[in-house]
């Protein structure tokens, strides 16, 4: 790592600035300038939009480019992207790959979506059945994803296939980047409680992948997707936000807004989860701070619990709070949206789609028993999958 | 003692609805129904109203009703909220028909009792027992009224209202025409129970009752509306459960069912106990109000607020336990969701029941 201080991130993001005032750049271009200074992502190494510097000093960059106006990268529509190709992509990727796909990547240029699930390999991931079949240089992809966030706006994939039916199931995944206008892909909405698709079911038919777009080696697809897993949960549950910011603040306004809505019970809720989201908001500054000198570990997995369980009681709350409002909804027209903006919709729409924050990104259930034998090394069940080959599993 | 058991009447009673509603209200016709031009199934209503006779069956057979009791009506409670059907009962068969039956009404009550007329309560959803007389709406000394009353259940069903109103004699209970009323439909958060807004100008209508006895007539209607909704949240739960207990025995993932997973088996084993308890204490709610006893406000405030918690907590765990397909509008988990925690707000939340409970036991705030 460098020893760059932020005086050091400072006067680059001065620079930069300097050589495209926002004021007269177009956004991309001033976006691509940003990745090009290495001020995207200032942990990544030097040429692949970072400096090598610690972690931490993104906030920094952030904070001098927010006061100058600049525009920013729209992160919440390239959550994929950001929160789990690109780690996997910069661990896993070569050195073609890298180049060619994390620039478009994080400028927003290419959206990103992740092909894991399957009909019948949810929190199972390692069960999956997609084919990808060897044929020269390249691979040939048959079968069914689901559950597939922004695959209507996603120009590239992730995907995770099975290449060899006869180990356990562990041992023969391969692990891809597709191409989301191979003609052998059909994306289909569909529709979530909420009323949105903002998740897809998508088809994979004879969809052709050059074997330059794997990621890892041949039948260590798991070892990859493991990759993309744990930086999935830190994107979920560790983003920095400042005091009041997200769900609490909105729920915090409305009790301040509103005397006639109060009562001691409510009160009372209200105050428990302000100290819970203040605590989860030091633990994720916690965890970013250990992890500006570490690679994720199962941490991950309980800040993403404590974010799902802090979501859907506060917005449970808000809609108690709400007096006759909680029981309208805003809108049920279907649409298909391209990110997940829990602010911008009413209490209702944030209850119901706080529910999936339990299940997308691995369930809470999941979450507790990795806790519970990674972290604290309970025993695991009587595993009847681990040594039996793929295509002999009960299912 | 109160008899907390279903008895054989009102068993035969559930399995004649639970066919009607298995044969008619199926998920898929439901759903359908909920983004059609007819978001009330109102053939139906008519088969349970007239054909069954239950509009009418806690109101004696003088008055045109059935003669049986609130016991049955929850029981019909129960069966509608497993099947989350598109019906009016709640507005007009529970909240209109009792504040008619309590107001001594002989004129409009054999009408609705008989499935010939829709009414529906003209107060928020929102309203607790034990809440002041709503204040939204005036009469002048002609008795027309002009006010505005927001997020009524099944109003844009109705054909007539009962509306509170203050005039120049302090409170009092109005019968509006529908006609004479503007209803506009909203968007509700529960698919399967409309709500809309009602506003009226000048409004002619009949007095039902006034000043003391029009506030008494509401707060024994909202206590019954309170306490038959805790038998359908019950109703709500129980489907909940018995769902997702089928999908845990038959969806597999690694390598055996789901359902065997002892975290997963623990917390349906809790969720079957907190029914249990909720059950019966619905059913004391429908036998308090069947009988008149003393204990009908505990017996309300302890129901609504079990059930409604219990209901909640049923539907959340059905979504989160069917995993990414109960996030699916095609699986019906979404609509108990959204109908229990829309009935968790209904008639008062858990919270002011339990507020209301504090003063009735004595067990006053600190
Ligand atoms: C809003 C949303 C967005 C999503 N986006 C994507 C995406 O972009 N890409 C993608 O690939 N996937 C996505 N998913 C899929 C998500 O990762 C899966 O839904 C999740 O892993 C659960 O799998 P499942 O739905 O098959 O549930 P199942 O695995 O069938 O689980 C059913 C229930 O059983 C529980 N369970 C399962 N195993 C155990 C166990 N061993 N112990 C205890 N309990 C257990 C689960 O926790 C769950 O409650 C998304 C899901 C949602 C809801």
């Amino acid at each position: 790592m460098s020893t760059l201080t932020a005086d050091d991130l400072r006067a680059r993001v001065a620079d930069l600035l300097a050589a495209h005032p926002p004021a007269s750049t177009e956004r991309l271009e001033f976006l691509r300038a940003r990745f090009d200074a290495g001020l995207a992502w200032v942990h990544y190494p030097a040429g692949l939009g970072g400096l090598d510097a610690p972690r931490e000093l993104q906030n920094v960059v952030e904070a001098e480019l927010a006061k100058a106006g600049a525009p920013d990268n729209n992160p919440r529509r390239i959550g994929i992207g950001l929160g789990m190709a690109a780690p996997t992509i910069l661990r896993f990727g070569t050195e073609e790959q890298k180049k060619r796909y994390l620039r478009p990547l994080w400028t927003g240029e290419e959206v990103w979506c992740q092909l894991f699930s399957e009909p019948g390999a949810g929190s199972d991931l390692a069960a999956l059945g997609t084919r990808a079949v060897q044929d020269g240089d390249s691979w040939v992809v048959n079968g069914q994803k689901v559950w597939t966030s922004v695959a209507h706006i996603a120009r590239f994939a992730i995907l995770v296939t099975r290449s060899n039916p006869d180990v356990p199931k562990h041992q023969g995944m391969t692990y891809f980047i597709c191409d989301m206008t191979d003609p052998g892909v059909e994306v289909r909405p569909l529709r979530q409680l909420t009323g949105e698709a903002e998740f897809n079911e998508v088809f994979l038919s004879g969809v052709r992948i050059p074997d330059a777009n794997r990621l890892g080696a041949v039948g260590e697809g798991w070892k990859v997707a493991q990759t993309t897993l744990m930086n999935e949960r830190v994107a979920i549950g560790g983003n920095a936000i400042p005091r009041e910011g997200g769900l609490i603040g909105m729920v915090s306004k409305t009790w301040r807004d509103r005397p006639e809505l109060r009562t001691p019970e409510l009160h009372d809720r209200l105050l428990k989860l302000w100290v819970e989201a203040e605590a989860a908001r030091l633990a994720g500054t916690r965890l970013r701070q250990q992890l500006a000198v570490g690679a994720p570990g199962p941490e991950g997995s309980a800040m993403k619990l404590a974010f799902a369980n802090l979501q859907q009681a506060l917005t449970g709350l808000e809609i108690e709070l709400s007096g006759e409002d909680g029981l309208r909804y805003d809108d049920w027209t279907l649409r298909r949206p391209e990110k997940v903006d829990m602010l911008g919709r009413g209490p209702g729409y944030r209850y119901l789609r706080a529910k999936g924050n339990s299940i997308e990104g691995g369930t809470s259930e999941v979450l507790r028993n990795i806790i519970s034998e990674r972290v604290l090394g309970l025993p695991s069940e009587p595993r009847v999958d681990k040594d039996v080959a793929w295509k002999d599993l009960p299912r | 003692m109160s008899d907390l058991l279903y008895s054989e009447v009102e068993e035969d009673l559930r399995a004649s609805v639970r066919d009607l509603l298995t044969d008619q209200a199926g998920f898929t016709s439901v759903l359908a129904r909920t983004e059609s031009a007819e978001p009330y199934d109102l053939k139906l209503w008519r088969t349970l109203a007239t054909d069954l006779g239950l509009a009418g069956l806690a109101v004696p057979e003088s008055l045109g009703g059935q003669g049986a009791s609130y016991r049955e009506v929850a029981v019909v409670m129960e069966e509608l909220g497993r099947s989350v059907a598109p019906v009016p009962f709640l507005g007009s068969a529970v909240l209109a028909t009792s504040a008619l039956l309590a107001a001594g009404d002989a004129e409009l009550l054999p009408r609705l009792a008989g499935g010939e007329l829709i009414g529906a309560l003209a107060v928020p959803l929102t309203s607790a027992p034990g809440t002041g007389f709503p204040g939204g709406v005036e009469a002048n000394t002609e008795g027309a009224l002009s006010g505005a009353v927001r997020t009524v259940a099944d109003a844009s069903a109705a054909d007539v209202l009962i509306v509170p109103a203050v005039g120049p004699d302090g409170p009092g209970l109005y019968v509006v025409e529908k006609a004479a009323a503007t209803v506009t439909e909203a968007v509700s958060l529960d698919l399967t129970r409309r709500l809309a807004d009602v506003s009226l100008d000048n409004a002619p209508s009949r007095l039902l009752a006034s000043g003391t006895d029009a506030e008494a007539v509401l707060r024994q209607t909202l206590l019954v509306g309170a306490g038959l909704l805790a038998s359908e949240q019950v109703g709500v739960a129980q489907w909940c459960l018995d769902e997702t207990v089928a999908y845990l025995k038959q969806r597999y993932q690694f390598g055996r069912p789901v359902g065997s997973f002892q975290a997963l088996k623990h917390r349906l084993a809790d969720l079957y106990l907190e029914i249990v308890s909720a059950r019966a204490t619905a059913r004391y709610a429908a036998d308090a109000l069947a009988t008149g006893i003393d204990d009908v406000p505990v017996a309300v405030a302890v129901a609504a607020s079990t059930c409604s918690t219990v209901a909640l907590h049923a539907a959340e765990q059905a979504v989160q336990l069917h995993g990414g397909i109960g996030m699916t509008w095609e699986h019906p988990a979404h609509l108990y969701l959204k109908r229990a925690k829309s009935s968790e707000l209904a008639l008062g939340t858990p919270g002011r029941h339990r507020a209301a409970l504090a003063d009735l036991v004595n067990l006053p705030p600190a």
